[in-house]
């Protein structure tokens, strides 16, 4: 986007989303179809790992939290955002982290050998 | 470094550029999810890609606070990452739905603390206003619905849909009416944080009384749908921030959790509106206890069996299809089974496992525990691959699975599951199926498969049940 100064306080960056709505909403509607797109082909199987790692992605809103405590003032705003960046955070540490342990399983190559079951319970 | 570096690094165009890195590896990361060897990449990936975003953000110069910020970021990692760790394979929908809803409860706080900041979005554009109301009310929703949805999955409520009766419907509009009224009102120009916490409350019972009618069968359809919900609120997010980030990975995000409603719904030939308006209509074709379903013979018995004669038609059988379904992750039976299916196995038998999309209590959880068990991936089988081998099986053991084996759903157009695709258990050679009891599934209908003549009742907890079987086969 443009060479515009880097935001310094709220009604600044009011402007900023008034100025970029219409680009932003374009880039809202594509993400749809992209994300539509990609995800059709993922196969039943692997939905409960799409699940869980798409689950850890919108814990992105963690950023909007970051982005904000610097400006809020007062006990009870910076509670809520301590409050609102520890639930962000949990969102992606612990959806990235369960996804991958399920992957992991889904991983292991089959064990042709029918003996060894005694499958490992992490 | 010189002034000018720093100017370089903090630079608004530098940050946007990281955030293209960061969504494009979230777009490629879920492009690798198609195959289970892709797929630990892609989600790494999209994990790097969140680093990447993470410190983006942190460049900004006006980003203050660390102290605070560590805080927030120690205690989630606190609690992220053994929560993350120990949790039972069996256990994930809680986790998934608990996920979920702390994501849509940060998004409402945000919100909250935005309005807060701004004197009550005093001097605020629309543009602003309109998205962040948006946020509050679904990701406040998200957050509450969740939350009921983990309670359920946790047993901490009862997993039956619990209803206000005929008020219920009334209520949930008049509450919906008072969220988004005092939502208009805001974006009108009131500053009144009096109203913004109204909207904030009429939005967390809304989020109630979603999913406290909810059924346990419905918990699929209703686990993507919140998962979406909190997509999109992150999304409404990214565009009262201005923040492209935020905006491409909310949508991903949305756009997947409503693909997998969709499946979900279709799954079980129900309309979305009809799963949230609450449970099954009052049982339809139930009966009495000890009553034969409908099209069932008068006559018609149920024959339970032992583990030794399940052992012995196992044994015989040249292809046996295992049929899991959520009895199978209460009795935490996978590992069990997948021990039958190997002693099976060597004895030259084929083995395949038939999956309904919404068998258990979110996409693909019967996927996860069986890979869990070391079931071979390619031994899973989607339902419209399946259901053409039924007519060649020999033995199909269903395991906790009911709904989704009811030859009503293809029979009985008085059935509330007629149409629904099941898996036709019923054209097998023989069937055995394993239960803990007669009583009736989620969806309390009885189910017309087990008064089949080919269909034998194995009576007991699913794990013991397998066992035992498990020894006799070996004894044999």
């Amino acid at each position: 986007m443009s060479v515009l100064p880097t935001v310094l306080a709220a009604t600044e960056s009011s402007q900023l989303a008034e100025d970029h709505v219409l680009t932003n909403l374009a880039i809202l509607v594509l993400a749809g179809f992209v994300g539509y797109a990609v995800i059709s082909k993922v196969p039943n199987t692997l939905h409960t790992p799409l699940m869980s790692g798409t689950n850890a992605i919108h814990g992105i809103v963690v950023l909007a939290g970051l982005l904000t405590i610097g400006l809020a003032v007062g006990f009870l705003n910076d509670l809520l955002l301590v409050i609102a960046i520890a639930f962000g955070t949990i969102n992606v540490v612990g959806g990235f982290l369960v996804t991958d342990r399920m992957l992991e399983m889904f991983k292991k190559k089959p064990s042709k050998a029918p003996a060894d079951t005694e499958a490992s319970t992490e | 470094m010189s002034p000018l570096a720093i100017d370089v690094w903090q630079s608004t165009d530098f940050i946007q550029g990281l955030y293209i890195v960061a969504f494009a590896l979230f777009v490629y990361g879920l492009s690798l999810l198609t195959g289970p060897n892709t797929a630990i990449r892609g989600n790494r990936l999209a994990a790097v890609g969140m680093a990447i975003a993470v410190v983006a953000t942190l460049l900004n110069e006006d980003v203050a606070d660390w102290e605070l910020m560590a805080l927030g970021v120690a205690i989630g990692t606190a609690v992220g990452i053994p929560a993350a760790r120990s949790v039972k394979m069996t256990a994930m929908p809680q986790m998934v739905a608990l996920f979920n809803g702390v994501g849509g409860g940060a998004v409402a706080l945000i919100a909250w603390v935005e309005f807060r900041n701004s004197n009550g979005f005093a001097d605020t554009t629309l543009a602003v206003v309109i998205p962040s109301m948006i946020a509050a009310i679904v990701g406040s929703v998200s957050f509450w619905g969740s939350n009921i949805a983990f309670a359920k999955l946790q047993a901490i409520l009862p997993g039956k849909p619990i209803t206000f009766g005929r008020a219920q419907q009334v209520l949930t509009l008049v509450i919906a009416i008072a969220a988004v009224g005092g939502a208009v009102a805001i974006c009108a120009g009131s500053h009144s944080q009096g109203i913004f916490i109204l909207v904030l409350v009429a939005a967390a019972l809304l989020g109630n009384l979603l999913v406290l009618p909810i059924g346990g069968a419905d918990m699929p359809v209703v686990i993507s749908l919140l998962n979406a919900l909190t997509g999109l609120s992150a999304a409404a997010t990214g565009v009262a921030f201005d923040n492209t980030a935020l905006i491409v990975a909310g949508m991903i995000v949305g756009a997947s959790g409503s693909i997998l409603t969709n499946l979900m719904a279709k799954a079980m030939n129900r309309s979305i509106v009809s799963i949230i308006a609450g449970g099954f209509g009052g049982g339809g074709t139930g009966g009495e206890e000890g009553e034969t379903p409908a099209g069932v013979p008068e006559d018609a018995t149920v024959r339970s069996t032992s583990a030794a004669d399940t052992a012995i038609q196992l044994s015989y059988a040249s292809k046996v299809v295992v049929v899991p379904g959520y009895g199978m992750a209460v009795a935490q039976a996978q590992h069990a089974v997948k021990e039958l299916a190997s002693e099976l196995e060597k004895r030259g038998i084929e083995i395949s496992y038939a999956i309904h999309p919404v068998a258990g209590r979110m996409p693909g959880h019967m996927n996860v525990l069986l890979a869990e068990a070391d079931v071979p991936y390619e031994q899973l089988k989607e339902m419209d691959d399946v259901n053409p081998e039924f007519s060649r099986t020999d033995v199909s053991l269903v395991i906790g699975a009911n709904d989704v084996t009811n030859p009503a759903a293809n029979s009985d157009p008085d059935s509330p599951i007629y149409g629904m695709p099941i898996l036709n258990v019923n054209e097998s050679e023989s069937i055995i199926v394993l239960k803990r009891s007669m009583s009736p599934g989620f969806a309390g209908i009885d189910n017309a498969l087990y008064y089949d003549a080919k269909t034998q009742m194995l009576f007991g907890d699913a794990k013991e049940s397998v066992a035992e079987v498990l020894g006799e086969v070996q004894a044999l």
